[in-house]
């Protein structure tokens, strides 16, 4: 076996893809999360803040890059596990009473999905304007967010997807550093800081489109 | 007490079976799980039909031959206790209670609730053992163990190989099981030599048998009636990606030739 094989054919190695991936993802996501607070601050930060981000494509689109690969990566890493984890139980039990699995731990598969479905949208919504449920106007993000939060079909698939999210983060911050061998049993002070992060990271988000639809943020 | 059985019936060789429903009368509290099916399989008998087969040896909690799902429990309500352990005072007159197998494409069903186990100990002979020249006995104290160390390790061995962890893992996976037999192991100087190559060939062995992976969903341990932590996956996992990094055993055999 080569040396580093392993990573593309075990479940350990598969699993070791998956929980780097998804750290590199949640370090973006965070980053996006603080980002988007500049909406609270104004409008013209906002689009100044954009308007920095698309003055640099040098940073962008290796970041973009970078992203695409991570997501392509979890994306065929967990659904190769969850083939071969589906296969090991052919036939289940009649009667099953879980003990110490959560709500998200049993439906990180069909909250991931769920996320990929949402950042199809969103990136096709937001960053291309291609799906236009709202006027697009090209350097006005403040403006693209609000219009495009005030149609509620929009902003409860953004709500449900990030509660879809914050379960993600939930379980997947509590494995990955497992899977990769790093958690340290016997320190257990930080032990609720992947529960901190997904509940933060899902508080930003949901946030925007209520206080849109609250009247908070508007044009 | 009176109990309503749910049990799982299939035939020596058949693929398929099912449910079947009995009724338990004038059950003691007091027996055991195992006792109480002892008392059914005796009226099974006495009416001509065929007994419930079930795997048992020691009936005290130790050897690990015991086992079932239990209203969809493995081993039962009970914490930290084999099948044979639990009695029926964990239930209540009138109770229905389902009995099944352990449910994996690595566990094919022998006869009833017999499952067949072998896929285990394949596990363990894929690297669950260090390499030594045998003879006497060595002096205890010839190799000096840190107590914390000889502690965490024998956490690991307490593992009776029962597969409770496979059954209650909603991935069938078999990670605990092989996570205590090279945690073990890797706790001891004994262990050192083969640490890297151990590791990868018993994990290997695990899905070559159809075990499922690990995803954190912590089943096994609430399951596993020696109560081993889920941590020793953890343990697992650092040493599997350290010996991908380092690979010192094949690389001090390439140096050797």
């Amino acid at each position: 076996m080569t040396r580093f094989g392993v990573y593309f054919r075990s479940t350990v190695g598969r699993k070791a893809v998956a929980a780097v991936t998804g750290v590199v993802m949640v370090l973006f996501i965070i980053q996006h999360a603080l980002g988007n607070l500049l909406i609270y601050q104004s409008a013209a930060n906002l689009n100044r803040y954009a308007a920095f981000l698309k003055d640099k494509p040098g940073i962008v689109w290796p970041v973009r890059i970078i992203l695409l690969a991570a997501v392509g990566l979890h994306v065929w890493a967990v659904l190769s596990l969850a083939a071969q984890n589906r296969a090991a139980r052919p036939v289940g039990y009649a009667k099953r009473t879980p003990q110490a699995s959560t709500l998200a731990s049993r439906n990180i598969l069909v909250t991931g999905l769920l996320l990929l479905a949402f950042i199809v949208f969103h990136v096709l919504h937001f960053t291309t304007g291609t799906i236009l449920p709202s006027t697009h106007m090209p350097m006005d993000v403040y403006g693209n967010v609000v219009r495009g939060f005030r149609i509620w079909w929009v902003s409860l698939f953004y709500f449900v997807a990030m509660v879809g999210l914050g379960m993600h983060l939930y379980h997947g911050l509590w494995g990955s550093p497992r899977t990769l061998g790093v958690e340290n049993p016997y320190a257990p002070a930080h032990k609720p800081i992947p529960q901190i992060i997904a509940i933060v990271v899902w508080a930003l988000f949901t946030s925007i489109p209520v206080a849109v639809v609250i009247g908070y943020l508007h044009l | 007490m009176n109990l309503t059985l749910y049990v799982w019936r299939q035939p020596a060789g058949s693929p398929s079976g099912q449910l079947v429903k009995y009724d338990a009368p004038d059950i003691s509290p007091d027996m055991s799980f195992l006792e109480m099916l002892d008392v059914t399989n005796e009226r099974l008998i006495a009416r001509g039909e065929q007994p419930i087969a079930f795997d048992h040896d020691c009936r005290e909690g130790i050897c690990g031959s015991c086992g079932m799902m239990i209203n969809g429990v493995a081993h039962g309500p009970m914490k930290g206790t084999a099948t044979c352990q639990l009695h029926m005072r964990s239930f209540k007159d009138g109770d229905t209670i389902y009995i099944e197998p352990w449910r994996a494409r690595a566990f094919p069903v022998i006869k009833d609730l017999v499952v067949d186990r072998g896929a285990l100990d394949r596990i363990v002979a894929a690297g669950g053992y260090i390499s030594v020249s045998t003879g006497s006995a060595p002096d205890g104290n010839a190799i000096p163990v840190p107590k914390t160390d000889a502690d965490a390790a024998m956490d690991a061995a307490a593992c009776i190989g029962c597969g409770a962890c496979v059954a209650a893992c909603p991935n069938a996976s078999a990670m605990l099981f092989t996570s205590a037999k090279v945690g073990h192991l890797k706790m001891l100087p004994q262990g050192q030599p083969e640490r890297g190559r151990r590791v990868l060939a018993m994990e290997a062995q695990m899905e070559a048998e159809g075990f499922g992976g690990c995803t954190w969903h912590g089943e096994c341990e609430e399951a596993c009636p020696k109560e081993i932590s889920i941590d020793w996956i953890v343990e697992l996992y650092r040493d599997y990606i350290w010996a991908t990094v380092v690979r010192r055993e094949e690389r001090a055999a390439e140096a050797a030739i």
